[in-house]
């Protein structure tokens, strides 16, 4: 039995030499255009490629995984996969217990869309995505908030009438707004909200973030990060 | 899947529906009907195992063995199976690393638990972070299995222990005055003669275990549900095929393909039960009788 | 904040009632043991509402299924066959999905304005697929009842001269509750556990009120710790599980008054019918 074991770790061992480390990056793939399962059933989208150049520019081969946005958290902790890359805001909620990278898409607006110019943002229903920063602030405004468990069902119930607009990131919204015929369209303010989006990683996992922190800050000096936000986001992005 | 389909925004009407409907997305979608299946195919022994050790704990003459079976088959009538799939998987993935980390690495020093993180030794890891991403998936997928077998296990001991109760005392004592030991007895007369008892309460769990099945996406694991959900929702430019919010027609497509699945499963457990009841002194089998007169 | 004024402050959250913002730091035991509980009166609420309302229309189906009549027999056999045959879970979605297709600003039939903005909201449109669900699975189990009533019974009656609607009131329907009323228990237990799944599937929480399901995911999600919210759950729900069982216990006690005590039906917790 102990020979076995010991045959196992050894195969771990080498293998962990020959194959270079695997990561394996999370996702949700629900999120266009940051991340979305395309037609053929892959991961596609801005968080792709950027996280296929980073892992190449890191010397890693990386993995994909998807999963839902309620356990993205808890599965990224108990090592499900090694890091987060799914839009995620940098936030202290957040940061307490996981740590971030340095945010590879600038501190962007949330946004509200409405199906009306008059729609009521601050005392009507509004839709938003549960456990997103954009949903605790629409519960702080005074508005009525509407939850639901993926973000395409936010612009639905605008749709469906079930709210009179949705909040969510602008980068997010500006299709889906694009492309209603004027059936939708952005009210009120667009509110900063964050401090960008970055990967995440578990707190003790110093060293992987420094590899990444390093890649994404190459991407940023060499300057091919900002066309890669315009390519997915559109020219008038944000960008560093 | 089609040469004509390289370009699908230039399609329109019938060919693009075609093009539409054998994307990868939806080749994906069709394999998970298999994905399900396979999962109730797994599942239904394990949990009937499971059941059968449980029903034969609570008969137990040993007190602690007996309080554990009727713990665990009283465990499900009192809790929502859904919250048990919420917490459970979670736990068992982080019982499964730590007994494979005190084996493996016994003289890691850091704490396994830090704050809320769970870390154990990258060899632990199970699968192994460096294995490719099958074995995450199939290990998810056993997961599932193994939690689903535990609450259909408890449901599935519910039925076995009515069943090994209501086989008729005098059929025992027949076989013990023929002079069988206990485990005789157990294995000759009351094993095969419960069968028939059994088998109404285990056909309502079959029906109940594919009724369940659309829970399996709560687990993390990609079954009809996840994928019907994620081709139903509009989708943008960004997509090959946009389209507006078709939930509502993959969802209907679902209802079809379970009320198809539970009405042959019902067909098939009505000829199976006639099957057992024969010659069985018991109602049904009277019935049987009677008409074959 | 204490204990105590947490409870005041958030044991009726779940209706609208107390502090509008649900806690966002430092978490204690007290707080999850509140709101989830503030949350389990939706789970009671959609599960009294399914199971007084389902009562009736289970003991028609039953009926109709039972009817010589074929233009009964056969809508009732579909109902229950569509609604027993399929996940409530996708019950639900597609409750929701169609819900919202009615148009906005009402219907106009026959000049009565109908209103159908709040059919879409949980408490209307999840109670009334419960109720739909639980009338199926309670109409299977009085059917089998219906079939079980002695025919002695029967003859006695038509020895009487009771016929019709005073012979089912009178005779058919209390043997029918009596024979029935273990399964049923299971049932209602059943359909107890699966108030969870309304707001895990389509319809949306409205300003942050849940049932108990909700608030655990919302304190799991923001303390990053299965571990403790989804157990409360859990225990909430075993001593719900208790008092429908004491309660039921004491119609079955009254339904079974007349018989010596060696031949009632004790609700026995091992069903041939559970959901």
């Amino acid at each position: 039995m102990k020979k076995l074991l010991l045959a196992t770790a050894l195969l771990a061992l080498t293998g962990g030499v020959a194959a270079a480390q695997t990561v394996r990056l999370g996702t949700e793939g629900a999120y266009p255009p940051f991340n979305f399962i395309d037609d053929s059933g892959n991961v596609a989208g801005f968080e792709r490629e950027l996280g296929d150049e980073l892992c190449k520019r890191a010397g890693l081969t990386c993995e994909w995984v998807t999963t839902d946005w309620d356990s993205i958290i808890p599965n990224l902790q108990s090592g499900n996969y090694d890091v987060i890359i799914a839009g995620m805001s940098i936030t202290d909620e957040r940061a307490q217990v996981v740590d971030f990278s340095m945010n590879y898409v600038p501190p962007a607006a949330s946004a509200y869309a409405a199906g009306s110019a008059d729609a009521d943002i601050t005392g009507g229903v509004v839709s938003a995505q549960v456990g997103t920063i954009q949903a605790a602030h629409v519960a702080e405004s005074g508005a009525t908030l509407l939850e639901f468990p993926t973000p395409d069902e936010t612009v639905a119930a605008v749709r469906n009438g079930e709210a009179v607009a949705v909040f969510a990131d602008k980068d997010y919204l500006v299709p889906y707004v694009n492309e209603s015929n004027g059936a939708l369209m952005f009210v009120g303010e667009d509110v900063p909200l964050g401090g960008g989006v970055g990967m995440a990683f578990r707190q003790s996992d110093d060293e992987l973030r420094g590899k990444f922190d390093a890649a994404i800050q190459s991407m940023k000096d060499d300057g091919t990060l900002n066309p890669l936000i315009k390519k997915h986001f559109g020219p008038d992005a944000k960008v560093f | 899947m089609f040469s004509s389909c390289a370009d699908p925004k230039s399609l329109e009407g019938f060919s693009w529906l075609i093009c539409y409907l054998t994307s990868g997305k939806h080749i994906d979608f069709y394999w998970s009907f298999l994905t399900v299946l396979i999962l109730l195919v797994v599942t239904a022994p394990t949990a009937l195992a499971f059941g059968f050790g449980g029903a034969v704990a609570a008969r137990s003459h040993f007190l602690p063995l007996r309080w554990f079976g009727k713990i665990y088959t009283a465990m499900v009538r009192g809790v929502p199976d859904i919250v048990f799939f919420l917490f459970f998987v979670i736990a068992l993935d982080q019982g499964i690393e730590w007994m494979k980390h005190q084996i493996v690495c016994p003289d890691w020093t850091e704490p396994v638990r830090q704050g809320l993180e769970f870390r154990v030794c990258p060899q632990a890891k199970v699968p192994l972070g460096t294995s490719p991403q099958i074995w995450h998936q199939l290990y998810g997928f056993a997961l599932a299995v193994f939690t689903f077998a535990i609450v259909f296990g408890a449901f599935a001991a519910n039925v076995l222990y009515g069943a090994m109760n209501a086989v008729p005392r005098a059929q025992l004592e027949t076989a013990e005055s023929y002079g069988m030991s206990h485990g005789q007895v157990f294995r000759r007369i009351l094993v095969p003669q419960m069968w028939t008892y059994a088998l109404p309460g285990l056909s309502n769990l079959w029906m109940i275990l594919i009724k369940a099945t659309p829970l399996l996406f709560l687990l993390g694991v990609k079954d009809i549900v996840y994928w019907a959900r994620e081709l139903g929702s509009a989708k943008t430019q960004a997509y090959a095929y946009p389209h507006p919010d078709w939930r509502l027609w993959y969802f209907l497509f679902l209802l079809v393909a379970y009320l198809c699945m539970t009405r042959v499963s019902e067909i098939v457990l009505k000829k199976l039960a006639a099957r057992l009841n024969h010659g069985q002194a018991t109602a049904a089998g009277e019935a049987m009788r009677r008409a074959a007169q | 904040m204490t204990c105590w004024e947490t409870v005041q402050a958030y044991a009726f959250r779940s209706l609208g009632y107390g502090e509008k913002m649900l806690p966002r730091s430092d978490f204690d035991l007290c707080q999850q043991f509140t709101l989830i509980g503030s949350g389990l009166i939706w789970n009671v609420y959609f599960g009294v509402i399914a199971l007084a309302f389902g009562f009736f229309l289970a003991t028609a189906l039953a009926l109709a299924k039972a009817s010589h009549s074929r233009w009964l027999r056969k809508p009732a056999e579909w109902f229950i066959f569509v609604f027993r045959g399929s996940p409530l879970f996708i019950q639900f979605f597609i409750a929701y999905s169609a819900l919202v297709m009615l148009p906005r600003g009402g219907i106009d039939i026959l000049g009565i304005h109908l209103n159908t903005s709040w059919m879409t909201s949980a408490w209307a449109g999840a109670a009334f697929v419960l109720f739909l669900n639980t009338s199926a699975y309670a109409a299977e189990i009085f059917y089998g009842a219906l079939m079980s009533v002695p025919k002695g019974d029967l003859e006695a009656a038509d020895a009487y001269g009771l016929s019709g609607w005073s012979r089912f009131r009178r005779i058919q329907w209390p043997t029918m509750l009596r024979l029935a009323w273990p399964a049923y228990t299971n049932e209602a237990i059943f359909l107890f556990h699966a108030t969870t799944l309304v707001f895990f599937s389509g319809f949306p929480a409205f300003q942050q009120r849940g049932d108990a399901l909700y608030y655990a995911n919302y304190f799991a999600d923001k303390t990053f710790n299965p571990f403790v919210p989804y157990p409360i759950v859990a225990f909430y729900f075993i001593l719900l599980t208790f008092a429908l069982i004491g309660l039921f216990g004491l119609v079955n006690k009254r339904l079974n008054r007349h018989l010596p005590s060696n031949t009632r039906s004790r609700i026995r917790l091992r069903p041939q019918l559970i959901r």
